[in-house]
């Protein structure tokens, strides 16, 4: 208890500190004497801040749930520290807008443009990246099975498989953009193959992964080859399929986006980007940026958490006593 | 790309795998050309129909396998290209795959030596400092999900604004890329050495930095190694996408986007090929150091 009253009087010292430093930036040098005498009491702050994380990192508590909240809120902190050091450095320094938009900035153009960016993320995520994203992994998945029935074919694919995991896949998005248009089938077109490859891999060696112990006791119930897949080899493979699907969720976004400066119509992510950099409208860029992250952390999380939801038996999850 | 790391590993093609593999190499082939045949077919018959020629199904496929602009050129017509532009012309030139394969290889080598560099100081850091390890692990994941690839032209642009042009801007992509898997790689790999050795360690009243060199750095070796080779394929991919805005004069990946511009789909598809081949190189290449040192170390062969 002793540790934690110690790091809320530093945090709460380094919060009071950064509100009068943000609003002393704001409203100009008139406050502070000097401006090194600005920058000296930045670097105090952030001093006092981190021995208030190091304090709060090293708390124990019997209480699982207040535990938690200490664990959660270390990484919270740090990423609203290092915002308030962004803000601070671009205002106070006079950073021009065009190297580096502040924070402030940043989140009044999502206010201000949040139409154009809901449209191009209905263009690039809600279309290119989901239709790609459902049909690269399904028909992975599919590969998979179909590999796993002839082992043959397994035997020529995997090595296949596993070299096209270090390709540089990206690049087949000019001859998509070729073949089916401008519009979003293109860059769907460009997720579906880079989604593909993963999902073949790991279901290939998540079907591998039940034991021979349990697949014998299903020998021993005369069990056919789609009856053991179904109720034992899949259930086994799901981590292995989840696991794609996470590496997919995150690699699907990046694909619909660099597809688009090949080619687009005017609208979507990456054409924003791709032009508001010539236009040198960096806050633009930044708020495309931010959604572009939070929605591609939004789409890990719910994979994740499906995952939890549908594998809960496996150890990974059962030792955390969750 | 930030979870490839726990992807099964690139394992070269073992001695029983050649068969099927050669099998299944060349049905793909089959189905290459076959496709060929199958897209540029439309394209044929408007030509011989221009010239109010007689056509055969012999004559319709010999053509689609030798247009000057197929919308999928046929294998052989790629590796023509290949030949023509890596051995028949001089590597000075502009037209050279060679040339164009250097620039993009020099980016993707010193990104890929500044990410790994970085990336241990920081899992050396994470593993030591507890406090590192809550605040900055936490960001190190979120890092990744911002598409760096998508702000890549961004960054060249900004700094190329500051005075920063040509190859740094590029290597910072790739940096930036690469550094993600050698961390989570590397933090694993310290952290294996177990319980017993680590007391062995205490009781021999070795110091840290005993420790680290003696127990905790040769223990991370092979996860690092594990690492690298996904690292070094990445930083390709990262020193390509760089190439690609404020139309860059040289590397792999301008050649594509002049190839995208000007509808040469025999050029985007020799570059591709040969960015295939020299991303194929460099992990296989890692892949013997990796041996080679692990043999030294008197780990398994």
């Amino acid at each position: 208890m002793k540790t934690l009253r110690a790091a809320v009087a530093f945090l709460l010292f380094a919060l009071a500190g950064a509100i009068v430093a943000l609003f002393s930036v704001h409203t100009g040098p008139d406050v502070w004497p000097f401006s090194s005498g600005l920058w000296l009491s930045v670097l105090v702050l952030t001093v006092i801040a981190w021995q208030g994380l190091s304090t709060l990192a090293a708390f124990r508590s019997r209480n699982a749930r207040h535990q938690r909240l200490a664990d959660l809120a270390v990484p919270a902190i740090f990423g609203l520290w290092l915002v308030f050091l962004w803000e601070v450095v671009t205002v106070g320094a006079n950073v021009p807008q065009v190297l580096l938009p502040s924070p402030g900035l940043i989140v009044a153009r999502l206010f201000t443009s949040a139409d154009v960016l809901l449209a191009d993320f209905r263009q690039t995520f809600l279309q290119a990246v989901l239709a790609g994203y459902a049909l690269g992994c399904l028909g992975g998945f599919l590969v998979a099975i179909l590999a796993d029935r002839v082992p043959f074919l397994k035997r020529g694919l995997l090595p296949l498989g596993n070299l096209a995991s270090a390709l540089p896949i990206v690049g087949v998005a000019p001859i998509m953009v070729m073949w089916f248009g401008f519009d979003w089938p293109s860059k769907a077109a460009v997720v579906v193959i880079m989604t593909f490859f993963p999902m073949l891999v790991n279901t290939v060696a998540g079907l591998a992964a039940a034991s021979v112990q349990e697949r014998e006791l299903l020998d021993t119930y005369a069990a056919s080859y789609w009856q053991s897949l179904v109720s034992l080899r899949l259930p086994a493979a799901m981590p292995f399929i989840f696991n794609a699907l996470k590496i997919n969720s995150t690699l699907a976004l990046i694909g619909a986006i660099v597809a688009e400066f090949f080619g687009t119509p005017i609208v979507g992510m990456g054409f924003r980007i791709s032009t508001e950099v010539g236009r040198m409208n960096l806050d633009m860029v930044w708020a495309e940026i931010v959604l572009a992250a939070v929605a591609g952390s939004a789409f890990y999380g719910l994979v994740a958490m499906a995952e939890r939801r549908l594998t809960f038996w496996h150890p990974s999850y059962r030792q955390r006593g969750v | 790309m930030a979870a490839a790391i726990t992807a099964p590993g690139l394992r070269g093609i073992s001695a029983g795998d050649a068969v099927p593999v050669a099998v299944v190499s060349l049905g793909l082939l089959v189905l290459w050309y076959a496709a060929a045949v199958w897209l540029n077919a439309d394209l044929q018959i408007d030509a011989f129909a221009r010239q109010g020629a007689d056509w055969t199904t012999g004559d319709l496929i010999a053509g689609t396998w030798a247009q000057e602009r197929p919308l999928l050129p046929a294998p052989h017509q790629v590796a023509a290209e290949m030949w023509a532009t890596i051995v028949d012309t001089a590597i000075t030139s502009k037209r050279s795959l060679v040339y164009h394969g250097w620039v993009t290889l020099s980016s993707t080598l010193l990104g890929f030596a500044a990410g790994t560099l970085l990336g241990i100081v920081l899992a050396v850091g994470i593993v030591h400092v507890r406090a590192l390890e809550k605040s900055l692990l936490p960001w190190i994941i979120a890092s990744q999900t911002i598409p760096i690839l998508a702000i890549a032209p961004m960054v060249i642009v900004v700094l190329g604004a500051v005075g920063l042009k040509g190859l740094i801007p590029k290597a910072v992509i790739s940096t930036y890329l690469c550094f993600f898997p050698v961390v989570i790689g590397m933090v694993k790999g310290l952290r294996a050495p177990d319980l017993l050795q680590m007391d062995l360690m205490r009781t021999y009243n070795a110091s840290g930095a005993q420790t680290f060199f003696k127990l905790r750095w040769p223990t991370a070796l092979p996860f690092l190694f594990a690492s690298l080779k996904v690292a070094i394929a990445i930083s390709l991919v990262g020193a390509i996408i760089a190439e690609l805005p404020t139309g860059a004069q040289a590397g792999l990946g301008a050649r594509l986007l002049a190839g995208s511009y000007y509808g040469q789909t025999i050029q985007i598809w020799s570059a591709l090929i040969t960015a295939a081949l020299l991303a194929a190189a460099l992990v296989a290449l890692m892949s013997l150091i990796e041996r080679a040192v692990l043999r030294a170390m008197g780990g398994r062969p």
